[in-house]
């Protein structure tokens, strides 16, 4: 198999807080070939967001930093880049695409204008040059009339519209990472279908890889070929999108996967209660304990869980981190 | 269902005016709910389903007498609500209450939990003041919370706890129909089911009649037993369960089921699928003929002349679909056997 | 188990938003210093002039006496009077007619705002163009002609002064109210028959209050200069000493002696900032954008 493009190795993140310093996120590995999709999913609070601002370089200082680990893209290690490089690299080589299109468009510009500065502003084009990429990648998108859209204002388009023209945006200058952070999670559902249908068939068209922040395991479904579950800023499980969701291993996953009413095209008749995953997730100033994050809110704990559960690999191409498990699957 | 409903809806309007275009001009309106109708019988989950701008929200703040309604009535046991004032309004509000989407935004932050959900019981006269404190520590049992917490601010809880003392304040003046308006969509995915367990089980235990509004085609599946779909504020389809699911007959319905995401891994392959293009136009000055027209794979001349009406296909199930034949065949059926 | 029960009690600490914007405040040093300062001077005018019994309209000494020769701390203005006394009996009717005036101001400010915003239609048409009409009139101007038109006295300065700087909160208020009547929670109330006045009164401005207090503060800053140029222009009562008075009466001594205008100038300066101090001080304290969690 070829090198991953974007290889991330036992990263941590820490913030300062009155509370004293806080890991946010501790040992994150993960791999994202060219072309592929990774999702990470999880509740709020997690730690996915802070992930995809980590690979980004854009964690927000100078109350947090990235403390230890490596983000390498194509074997070049960002965590020790400079932010002269860094510059280059987002929105050139990782682009992102955030989940309120309403304001991360800035309202007293066209789109054309914000399309085109990313391209002006990396790629060195004319303005002229740069209006004529802005409208290729609205029509890329889907926008109908390009050479007409290009010269509204955010506030004229639909949040569908919005949201495409965020895509083009993060798209204009071909990225070779596209982290889209629960990209649809405004937006309605058969808008949703279409932005879907676009991130595939422009990854189809690139190559580009995508890593796909979200808390719908649906969306997982839809999209990702692998995914991450991460729980309290570790990741607790990894496999394949099938794997994970056909076999979920960790207490956790399970929960998420059945705490959701799924839609079934044969209902049955008798409805069956819902599988709660008890309790909240764990504050900021409760994270970095010894023990398995999860084990306060977990039917399967037992004493192991004072201590933190090492990965383990299960069956195929699948890791988990729970005593539980590990021991099942030996 | 043969008994009698507890909640019978006709012809519900709502239409807010827009300002005029210029000086002299027409003013416009947005015809937010455009005649809906529908029944709930005691002790069921009527849904309605819907996206942005469907008017589904507005419905249930129309039939609360939240928003104004511009016609039509809502009879609540053979009273129409939308005809009362006063003192009778509020006797009938004792009768039925509503649950917010946002546990944020729905508690008033400057209030005590306990208060909060006292508030009903002063206001509109229920039991004596002697008993509000031990009935206030009931509801919180009820929802699951601790009484001792009656004395905290909305802030000190965290999202689904909100929503608890939202549902006790609900609860407090023992209505018998409760409107949840999207009460589980401000909420993270492992607290919604907290929250929904908890609906169902307090609806099996009090013999609740729930109105149940969400976008969330999964939730709506689960939680109702008969489902209206909407769209730019009229009811396309409606039917209990089982049917709606088995047997989408608007193609709305349908391309709104294709929609969904499926976590089900044996679904993946996007077989059978239909994508809808463009965004839902917005509810103002709208074009003649079927609303959806416009976006429907399916659509025809007649489709885009003249409204179909909303009519019964089976007995239950009803659809607004010039298409639709009268022995249940929708056009979506061919599409796919084709 | 101890862990768990330790939780339980911390969690049950209450506090109230009241607190929590107390706490705040108290641990901000300007805020600290300017609540300080405005304590100190109103003891200062209050208690000082039971110990010190001069009366501010005597003509002690001789005119025009430089601060601490002849026994006299801050000397003597232009007619031979103390300074000290006009200085604290003085202080007296300015602090007064500051606070009253800011209490006139929002007072009507609050009142039009809350109906306008929550009421809108032709309620909000109406009083906004009234609010408009004063917002355009030159306010010094107009309450010149309220203060000659009426005996120059204090209760009239102050209403005049209420009287032409109500609209900014009556707009703040408005907005507040425009916002807030759309939550979530003001629906629930009105789900159980909630009365329009108890909205208004007992749910809406509760949670307006943060910026209205913080515009209260500030506008008893605004009405004091306020005071201090309306008396500096010579409308004032003639029978009440206040610092504007004691500024305005020795203007034309001014090249000959500094004193008499600079020690009122003074008070006058260190009582706006303490009022300004602690107008930014509620203001951080009350903006829970700014509150950490």
């Amino acid at each position: 198999m070829a090198p991953p493009l974007l290889s991330v190795r036992d990263l941590r993140v820490e913030f300062d807080t009155r509370d004293g310093i806080i890991p946010v996120i501790q040992n994150l590995s993960f791999d994202l070939h060219a072309g592929g999709t990774l999702g990470i999913v999880g509740e709020s609070g997690c730690g996915k967001s802070m992930t995809a601002l980590a690979v980004m370089g854009l964690v927000p200082g100078p109350m947090g930093r990235i403390a230890g680990g490596s983000i390498r893209l194509d074997g070049e290690d960002l965590v020790a880049a400079g932010e002269q490089r860094l510059r280059q690299v987002r929105g050139n080589e990782i682009s992102m695409v955030f989940q309120e299109p309403m304001t991360s468009l800035n309202p007293v510009f066209t789109v054309g204008d914000q399309i085109g500065e990313t391209v002006r502003l990396h790629q060195g084009l004319s303005r002229r040059e740069a209006v004529n990429r802005a409208i290729e990648m609205l029509r890329a998108v889907g926008i109908p009339a390009p050479e007409k859209r290009v010269h509204e204002y955010p506030h004229q388009l639909s949040g569908g519209m919005r949201q495409r023209v965020m895509i083009a945006m993060a798209l204009a200058c071909r990225p070779r990472v596209l982290i889209a952070d629960e990209p649809t999670t405004a937006l309605d559902v058969t808008v949703q279908a279409q932005i879907f249908d676009l991130l595939q068939d422009l990854q189809a068209e690139t190559g580009t890889a995508i890593i796909l922040i979200t808390h719908d395991m649906g969306a997982i479904a839809e999209l990702a070929e692998r995914v991450i579950v991460m729980y309290a800023g570790r990741k607790v499980e990894d496999g394949p999108v099938g794997e994970i969701l056909g076999q979920p291993l960790h207490p956790y996953t399970k929960g998420l996967i059945r705490c959701v009413p799924h839609l079934e095209a044969d209902p049955p008749v008798e409805r069956r209660e819902l599988m709660e995953i008890p309790g909240v997730v764990p504050g900021l100033s409760q994270l970095g304990g010894v023990g398995c994050p999860f084990s306060p809110r977990c039917s399967e704990s037992r004493p192991d869980c004072n201590m933190m559960p090492v990965e383990k690999a299960g069956p195929g191409d699948h890791s988990v981190a729970c005593w539980a498990v590990s021991e099942a699957a030996s | 269902m043969t008994e009698e409903p507890l909640l019978q809806v006709r012809d519900l309007k709502v239409h807010f005016k827009l300002g005029k275009r210029g000086l002299f001009g027409e003013p416009s309106f947005v015809h937010a709910v455009d005649g809906v109708s529908f029944d709930v019988a005691p002790g069921t989950t009527f849904g309605i389903v819907g996206e942005s701008g469907s008017g589904k929200t507005t419905s249930a703040l129309a039939v609360m007498r939240l928003v104004e309604a511009t016609g039509g009535s809502v009879m609540l046991g053979g009273t129409d609500v939308l005809q009362l004032q006063g003192e009778a309004l509020r006797m009938a509000r004792r009768r039925m209450q509503i649950i917010f989407q946002d546990p944020y935004s729905s508690l008033n932050p400057r209030v005590r939990a306990g208060a909060i959900v006292r508030e009903p019981l002063e206001l509109l006269d229920v039991g004596s003041p002697a008993e509000w404190d031990e009935r206030v520590a009931e509801l919180f049992r009820l929802v699951g919370l601790r009484p001792e917490q009656r004395a905290l601010f909305p802030h000190q809880f965290s999202g689904g706890q909100r929503q608890r003392i939202g549902i006790a304040r609900a609860l407090a003046t023992n209505p018998e129909v409760i409107v949840c308006d999207e009460p589980v969509s401000a909420l993270d995915v492992a607290i919604q089911a907290q929250i929904l367990n908890l609906l169902r089980r307090l609806q099996s235990e009090l013999g609740l009649t729930y109105l149940f509004i969400s976008h969330d085609l999964g939730v709506v599946q689960h939680m109702c037993d008969e489902i209206a779909v909407m769209y730019l504020g009229q009811i396309v389809e409606r039917a209990d369960r089982i049917s709606l699911f088995r047997q989408p007959l608007h193609p709305y319905t349908w391309a709104l089921l294709s929609a969904v995401p499926s976590a089900a891994p044996s679904a993946k392959g996007g077989q059978n699928r239909v994508r809808l293009q463009g965004d839902p136009p917005s509810p103002i000055d709208l074009p003649p003929g079927c609303r959806f027209a416009g976006r429907c794979p399916f659509a025809e001349d007649r489709c885009r002349q003249s409204d179909p009406p909303l009519r019964a296909i089976r007995p239950g199930h009803l659809v607004a679909c010039h298409l639709v034949s009268d022995d249940g065949k929708a056009p979506h059926m061919e599409a796919i056997e084709a | 188990m101890s862990d768990a029960a330790r939780e339980f009690e911390q969690e049950l600490r209450v506090e109230s938003p009241a607190r929590e914007a107390w706490r705040m405040f108290i641990s901000n040093n300007s805020a600290i210093v300017g609540l300080a300062i405005f304590t100190l001077i109103i003891l200062t005018t209050f208690v000082g002039p039971l110990v010190y019994t001069v009366d501010p309209f005597e003509l002690v000494w001789a005119p025009l006496t430089p601060p601490g020769e002849e026994g006299w701390l801050l000397g003597t203005d232009y007619l031979g009077r103390d300074l000290v006394a006009g200085l604290l009996i003085g202080g007296q009717s300015t602090l007064a007619v500051g606070a009253a005036a800011a209490v006139i101001t929002i007072t009507i400010g609050i009142t039009v705002g809350a109906l306008a915003g929550y009421y809108r239609g032709w309620v909000d048409e109406a009083l906004m163009r009234v609010t408009e009409f004063f917002q355009v009139l030159p306010p010094l101007l107009l309450a010149m002609v309220l203060v000659m038109l009426f005996e120059p006295s204090l209760t009239t300065i102050a209403f005049a002064i209420g009287i032409v700087s109500w609209t900014s909160a009556a707009r703040l208020t408005r907005a507040e109210f425009m916002r807030i009547r759309e939550l979530e929670y003001v629906k629930a109330a009105r789900s159980i028959s909630a009365s329009n006045a108890r909205i208004i009164w007992r749910v809406i401005l509760p949670n307006a209050a943060p910026p209205l207090i913080v515009s209260a503060a500030l506008s008893v800053g605004t009405a004091i200069l306020f005071e201090a140029g309306l008396s500096f222009l010579g409308l004032s009562d003639a029978n009440v000493m206040s610092w504007g008075k004691l500024i305005g009466d020795n203007r034309p001594a001014i090249l000959a002696a500094w004193w008499p205008v600079t020690f009122p100038g003074v008070a006058i300066f260190l009582t706006v900032l303490a009022v300004s101090l602690i107008g930014d001080g509620l203001n951080d304290a009350l903006n829970p954008k700014l509150r950490r969690r």
